[in-house]
This record gives C-alpha cells, structure tokens and sequence, in this order.
C-alpha cells in the first residue's frame, strides 16, 4: 500500500524544483537477490516516473548557473549492510560476519537526477548546497548526510573541448559529504584524462570514493552487471495525481531560498552579506522572520541575528534548533536598546546571557543592573570626575586634538561601568569644556 | 449429516439450539479422522483452536448476542491464506513450519464473524497448478473416486467440501483455481472480480490475477460467504472500494429477461463433447425459465493460455524472490557462500512445477526478451479483455463449461505439462479480464460432476449469482448426489 505522505512529500520535492508532475506514474519492481533486500526486489520507478523536466538555479562565484532535473521519483529504500568492519565488532560479533539492519528499509525516499550540465566539481558542490537547502525550505528531508537523509552518487565523463558528444561515464558511490562529492570529482577528473590521453579507454562502472586517500577504486566488476528485470509492481496501481492535488500541494510550497533572498534584498532593504547568511540556514531565516513580524526593525534585527547572535552560537556551540532565545527576545533588547536603555556593549552582553538562560533581556538587565545611565545630573558628577583626573588629555582636546574627546568619553563609560549613555556623555564634555575654555 | 447441509439451514439450527457449535465441529472433526486419511485435503487440523472458537460461538449466543450466519460453522482455510501463530505452509517445504505474525484479511473478517477454523487444506505449491499433485506433502483424492485428482490449485478445500468435511472453505484463484476443482467435485466455486475481496495475507502467487473466494455447497452459500469477506481494505492498494450488496437476500430465483452468451470458442477443440453437451443443456434449462441465449465469440481466446503463462509465472518470479534462505523460509544448512545459500535452499525448498514457473517468468522479464514476452503479452491481455467488454454489451453473463474435462487420474498429467496447463484453457481468461467467475453442477459424465462456468461483468456478481441461484433451485438433482463412500442425508434447503 502506498504511504501518501511520503507522495505528498515527493510531489512538493518536485514543485520545489520546478518538475512537471505526472498526471499517471507506474511504482516497478527492480529485482536482485541481497540478504538487505527480503522482498527480492525494490519498489521504485522506472519508465513512469513522479516528475520530469525540472531545473534549480544556483550561484558559482557569484554567477547564477541552471542545472536541468531530469526525473524526481520516489522509491523505497534497503536496509543496510554490515561487512566484517568496526560496527561488527563493536555488536560484539567476529570478523567475517555480517550484519543487516532492517530498520529503514521500505523507508520511502525520492531519487532526483539531473542532466549533464554541470562542468566542474565545484559546479557540483554548489550545485548541491542549493538542493539541500530548497529541500530544506520544503520539509521534505531533513537533509543530513550523516544520517543518510541526503545521499549523492556522482556520475562524471570526459569530453574533447568542442566535442558534443558525452564519453563514458563513472558513477561514484560512497560520498559523504559535498566536499568529497567535489574532491572526487576532481580525482577522477585526473584519472580518466591520464588514461585518455595515455590512448586508454574509460571503463563505465561503479567506483567508491576512499576518504582516506582522496581517490576512487573500482566498487562493482563488469562481470556482475545485473539485469534488474524492472516490470510495473503489481500489487501497486498507478498513481493518479489530478490537478486539484498538485494545486493543494503547491500552494503548500514554502517560499525557496532564491526567492526570499531578492525580497530581503529589494522589499527589507537587507545588505546582500546578511540576506545570504539568512537564508542560507532556515531555522536562521524563520528566526528572523518571525522577530520582524514581532515588530523588529529588519535591518537591524538582521544586523543583530547574522552578526552577534551568529556569533555567540558559534562561541557556545548553540544550532539554531537548540536556541533558547525566542525571535521576542531579540526584539524586547533592540527596544531596550533604541530606548537608550541598554548601550551596545551592554545588549551584547544581556543577549549572551538570553542565550544561555532563556531569560528576557529585560530580565536579565534589570538581574544584573545594567540599566543605562542618562540622568544627566549622575553622569555630570562622573565627567566632572574625568576632567579633574586627565588634565593632559584635556589640554590636548582644547589644543585641536579631537581623539582625545573619545579618550575622555571612555574614561567616563569605564566609570560607570560601561552604562553611562555615550551620546550624553560625549555633549556633557563638550559642554564642559567649551565653557570652561 | 448435518455438515452435507448448507450455511443457511445449519445457522437456523444452530439458532434454534438444535445444537451447539461445539457439537458440530466435533461431527467435523470426527469426519476429517475417518475420512481425511483417504482424502488427505488437509494439511494441519486444528481441533483444539475449532473447539475454543466454537465454544466462543456459543456462549455468545447464550449471551444472547446478534450472531452472523457463519457463526460456529465449521470451515476452512487454503494453506496459502496466512493465520495468525498457525502453521501457513503454501504446500511448499520452504514454508513449512512457517507460522505467520499476521492473518489475512479475510480470515481476520470470518473470524469476527465466528467462523470455526477447522483446518488449513492441501493445495499445488504456492497454489502452481491444476491437480494438487504439487503439493511438496502429498496429493489430495478426488471424494467422487479416490483415482482421479481433485483439480487445484485449490483441490483440498475443494475435497474437504464436496465430502462434508467442513461446510464451505476458501480457496484462491490466480487461473482458475477455484472454479476448476469446484468443478472437479461438484461444489460451487466463486471467484470474485478483481479488487472485490482483499489479497492482504494471501500468499501472491502472481499478484494481477489473484483473488480469494469460497468454495461452498450451495449458491447462497457462496453469496453469504462473499459478502462476509469482501470490502475494501486499506491494506491492499488493489482492493476496491465498491459497494458490498448483500447478495444472499437478493436472490430470488428469477432469469426472465437474462441475456446469456455462450462463446462458440469455450465449446471447441479439446472439450470433451459430453461435458460441451450438459453445459448446453444448463443453458436450455435457464432458456426454459424466461432467460434469452445466443451464441457469441471472443476470438482471442486461444491465446489465454499462452499469455497467462507468460504473465502469472513473470509476477511468481518476482513474488517468489523472498524465498532466499535469508529471512525466512527454507535455509539450506551447510552453505559455503551467499550465492551458494541462495542457490541451494531454493534448490532444495521449491519444488519442480515452481521452478519451471520461476525460470519461465525470469526469462520473460529479462533484458532482451521484455519486449517479446512480458510486453506483447500485457498487449494480448488487453485483448482478451476487450473481448469480454464488447460480449458484455449484448450479454449479463456468458456460459460455458468450467473444465474440458472431468477430473482426470493421478499421474496421468504429471509428465506433461503442456496437457496440465489446458486444464485451465476455460478459466484462465476469466482472471486476465479480472471478471467475476462462478462454477456450478451441471450433471455427471462417466459418474463424474460437469461445471458450469458464469461468467459476469466486473463486479456484478449480483447478475451471477442470480443465475446461478436460479439454475441451482431448478436442479436439486445434482446437489442432492453425494459422493460414493461419503454419507448420504442431506435436505433439499437451497
């Protein structure tokens, strides 16, 4: 029986990437003996697939590049194989057993595959940056390498320059991230060019990448090449997607990341280093869209989430799904700061302290005191205090020298423990010693 | 004899405490110890499970609860039908010993309805073939003459029935294997339409054509056990969801203004005259009760058989690839290698008519031959269907005979598996159009029951039943003959 879900899932995938849905798609069986596969054979797509004719811009140095989909189809996956390795020996077993893990088998996942259009390998790893992150945007994976909820096989050819015609191509397995994605593509490159130019022919085959040398190694012979019998899965009727479906779903479709990217541009007015980083992470673009709809001014709650919240995550290796500062919070310190009620250094240090409690920044403020000084009668007394303690500065500031106008504004924050109101501060001097010269 | 009786009298019986439910399956169970070593229909006899459910039955209805029809009648499950914790063999020594952590969806739904489980009936491994001489356990004997096959694949429930050892049983039908040993030994025998009934938890033989459906004394019978099973299951992607009428009430005895076809191809070459010759005049008989008949044709008949045999065994090699020693099943002791495990407990679980059909299927589907065979015969299915499409413009039901033949003596196929497979000639066309089938007594050739074939449009088993309700009331002769060593008794009740 079908799961809808994972249909659902599949179709928003495709909307995602720009794919024409099949009004009618066929599930086929692929069928080969491996003790990961207790059917004896997988449900999958074959000729009739989900979704075709697709495409994904992406950036290459900043150059937009369009990759085209050639199919998104959806699939159930394998379980998982251990051979004679550490996780064997770790289950407690001998070497020379072998181990099946069942447990995401007939898990469903989507396949999509481009055309040949992309020409370097850091064409690719760019390439699959974006398709993370559009899948990502559509909730349809959470896209972890790691865990195996985004995985790549790579194919690659070479060409003569001018040729139209594609050589022979390698499929790489066993990519686990995107930088040995493009690493392997890279050494494979120089493979397949030295046995070219050495006169050799390429073999089509499937090759592992081996992260311990940076190279591939042949994974399957010539002699086993399967013939998957692939037939429509009987006991699976086709798949109808009618037009009012892929409406609903479509309408489901959150905005991608191209698409929020130009609006923080052109509709908020974000510098384009903030609008990338934002939209660059999801948790981190739904953070700040949920603290402007708050109210937050958006530059500036840009400004604050892409530079000293990205930093204090960084710093106390905080993600941002573990974030116990809400988008409110950040919201409440940038009144406190407009307001004149926190100064920079200070807001800085409350978002910290939001950032590992929890607790408001106006909490947290009024915990530890950090109310900004800009009664001018206390701030008088302090700058008072400045200007009888640094006659030197003083004498130079009346001389011409403007630096020491800030020196003396630092001695008077140091005094007040960094809550006097700079702007204040810095008019009293200048009153001050405008009178007093 | 009550068990010779039919569902409706024994549940007024039973309703009326005449007896209980534990009385009568004991009478089953004493019937399948005196007559099953001769017979041998079944494979595992559940006594102790049959007497806790029957004794369910009747404090229930000591309860006063509202009971089904079926409830406390003894019964029978083909042993490709998977029960919960009880022995699902498929009559192959690679699933023997196989208890299944789950029940089928129509045993799920008979057993709600109180259904007593009997036992679990022998059939032609993984239900490949037309004789039941495929069992990896042992053949099951025809109740008219211990000499002569039952038909299959489904020839112990047919048996089981036919000689009052249960009082219907289920049977699966992929070419015929319901109708044909229905036909065999004198039952009837329903195969519903395509998507009618669930497949969740019957073991696929091929998958397209499959469907379960019961073997029973009676038409009613059939019609009050198909309404029990059938419905949609959200469990089984192919089953429909269509209306379940509640057939049995509405059968009234009534043809007048039925269209009937009789296609000239069914009465041909390789049909034994005598059999051509009662099925004609069952066809009289309806024309006598105000139905109307003409003779029509469905020209790509002759190729049925070829294309169910290019088809069913492409499906089976695929269904069948479970079978790898790995998860369950038959494991070869002693591999060496995994090719080698594969190898040998294939080799040794299967057995020969299975992996004929497993070679032939592979070899369809392979690369190079796709085309040729899988392809071209998805082409012809079209075809055959087509044909019923436009028969079924002029025509309610078509009607012909169930089998070429009577049933036929053991070993005298088992060589030859062409002749075999033309057991099925008549019925195979009926699962490739995934039309609804019912097999009926029409008479005896040689002291041997004849079948009459119905065929109808895709889920008006109503317009079936009927006509075979009303043939079934204008003949009791046939119901009332019992096979010889089998106790005589039973009441005219249809």
């Amino acid at each position: 029986m079908l799961n809808r879900h994972a249909v659902e899932l599949g179709i928003l995938a495709a909307l995602a990437l720009e794919c024409r849905v099949a009004p009618e798609s066929v599930f086929a069986r692929k069928n080969y003996f491996y003790p990961d596969l207790p059917k004896g054979y997988q449900i999958s797509q074959y000729e009739q697939p989900l979704a075709t004719d697709g495409r994904l811009t992406f950036a290459v140095a900043g150059e937009p590049r369009t990759v085209r989909i050639r199919r998104v189809h959806l699939e159930e996956d394998a379980g998982k194989s251990l051979h004679g390795d550490d996780a064997v020996r770790a289950a407690g077993h001998a070497e020379g057993y072998s181990l099946l893990d069942f447990n995401r088998c007939g898990v469903p996942l989507i396949e999509i595959v481009t055309e040949p259009d992309l020409r370097a390998p850091e064409e690719a790893r760019s390439f699959l940056e974006t398709l993370k992150l559009v899948l990502e945007y559509t909730g349809v994976s959470d896209v972890k390498l790691e865990e195996g909820s985004l995985r790549c096989d790579a194919n690659i050819s070479l060409r003569p320059k001018g040729s139209g015609e594609s050589g022979v191509a390698v499929e790489i397995k066993n990519l686990n991230s995107f930088r040995f994605v493009q690493r392997a593509l890279a050494h494979e490159i120089e493979r397949q060019a030295a046995l070219l130019d050495a006169g050799r022919p390429v073999v089509r085959e499937t090759r592992q990448y081996l992260e311990a040398t940076g190279t591939t190694a042949p994974l399957r012979g010539k002699e086993e090449a399967q013939d998957y019998r692939y037939f429509p899965d009987p006991d699976l009727v086709r798949l109808v997607v009618d037009a009012a479906w892929q409406e609903r779903l479509q309408a489901r479709l959150p905005e991608m990341p191209a698409a929020k990217h130009a609006r923080y541009l052109d509709e908020l007015g974000l510098p384009e280093h903030e609008a990338r980083v934002l939209t660059s992470s999801l948790p981190l673009s739904s953070f700040f869209e949920q603290a402007i709809a708050q109210g937050g001014e958006p530059r500036a709650v840009a400004n604050w989430t892409v530079g000293e919240l990205c930093r204090l995550m960084n710093a106390h290796a905080v993600s941002p799904c573990e974030l116990k500062l809400t988008p409110a919070h950040l919201v409440e310190l940038l009144q406190l700061l407009d307001a004149g009620t926190l100064s920079r250094p200070l807001a800085r240090e409350v978002l910290e302290a939001s950032l590992l409690t929890g607790n408001s920044p106006r909490a947290v403020a009024q915990a530890r005191g950090m109310t900004q000084i800009s009664n001018e009668a206390e701030l008088t007394l302090l700058v008072d205090r400045v200007l009888s303690a640094h006659p030197g500065p003083v004498a130079d500031y009346l001389g011409g020298k403007e630096r020491a106008l800030g020196f003396l504004v630092g001695q008077v924050m140091r005094a007040s423990g960094g809550r006097a109101n700079p702007q204040t501060v810095g008019r009293l001097l200048k009153e001050k010693l405008g009178r007093e010269g | 004899m009550r068990l010779l009786g039919s569902i409706d009298r024994l549940a007024s019986e039973l309703a009326r405490k005449e007896y209980s439910a534990v009385e009568l399956v004991e009478e089953a169970l004493d019937r399948v110890e005196r007559l099953d070593g001769t017979l041998r229909a079944f494979i595992t006899v559940l006594p102790e499970t049959a007497l806790a459910q029957a004794a369910a039955v009747d404090r229930a209805r000591s309860r006063g609860d509202r009971l089904s029809p079926l409830a406390g009648i003894p019964m029978a499950l083909k042993d490709n039908l998977c029960t919960r914790g009880i022995p699902t063999t498929c009559g192959s020594r690679m699933l023997d010993g196989y208890r299944p952590p789950y029940s089928a969806t129509v045993w799920r739904r008979l057993e709600a309805a109180g259904a007593v489980l009997v036992g679990k009936t022998n059939l032609d491994e993984f239900a490949m073939g037309s004789s039941t001489e495929n069992s990896a356990f042992f053949p099951t004997r025809n109740p008219w003459d211990p000499k002569r096959v039952p038909g299959g694949s489904s020839g112990g429930s047919a048996a089981a029935v036919a000689a009052g050892e249960v009082v219907y049983a289920l049977g699966s039908d992929t070419g015929g294997s319901i109708r044909q040993p229905a036909s065999f030994t004198g039952v009837v025998g329903l195969k519903p339409t395509y998507g009618r009934v669930s497949r969740y938890g019957l073991i696929a033989f091929a998958s397209s054509l499959d469907q379960v459906g019961p073997l029973a004394r009676t038409v009613r019978d059939s019609a009050t056990v198909l309404h029990a099973i059938s419905g949609h299951d959200p469990l089984d992607s192919t089953s429909a969801a269509v209306p379940v009428p509640d057939w049995a009430a509405r059968l009234d005895g009534e043809v007048r203004g039925i269209k009937i076809g009789v296609p000239l191809e069914y009465f041909g070459t390789g049909v034994d005259p005598e059999v051509a010759r009662l099925v004609r005049q069952a066809v009289d008989l309806l024309v006598g009760m105000g139905a109307e008949a003409a003779e029509c044709s469905l020209p790509h008949t002759e190729y049925a058989v070829a294309t169910y045999y290019v088809l069913a065994p492409a499906e089976a090699s695929s269904n069948l690839a479970r079978y790898d020693g790995v998860r369950y099943g038959w494991r070869a002791p002693g591999a060496k290698s995994l090719t080698e495990l594969y190898t040998l407990s294939r080799q040794q679980g299967f057995g020969r008519e299975v992996k004929r059909r497993i070679m032939l299927g592979t070899y369809a589907l392979s690369a190079g031959y796709y085309e040729a065979y899988y392809l071209k015969s998805q082409k012809v299915r079209s075809l055959i269907r087509q044909d019923f499409d436009r028969a079924f413009e002029r025509f309610d039901v078509l009607a012909m005979p169930t089998s070429p033949e009577v049933a036929f003596r053991h070993g005298e196929r088992a060589s030859d598996p062409l002749r075999m497979y033309m057991a099925d000639a008549l019925t195979i066309p009926v699962n490739l159009a995934g039309l609804p089938g019912i097999s009926l007594p029409c008479g005896f050739s040689r002291g041997l029951p004849v079948g009459l074939q119905l065929v109808g449009r895709p889920f008006e088993e109503e317009t079936l039943l009927r006509v075979a309700h009303a043939y079934e009331v204008a003949t009791p002769e046939w119901r009332q003959a019992v096979p010889p060593g089998i106790a005589a008794g039973r009441g005219d009740d249809a």
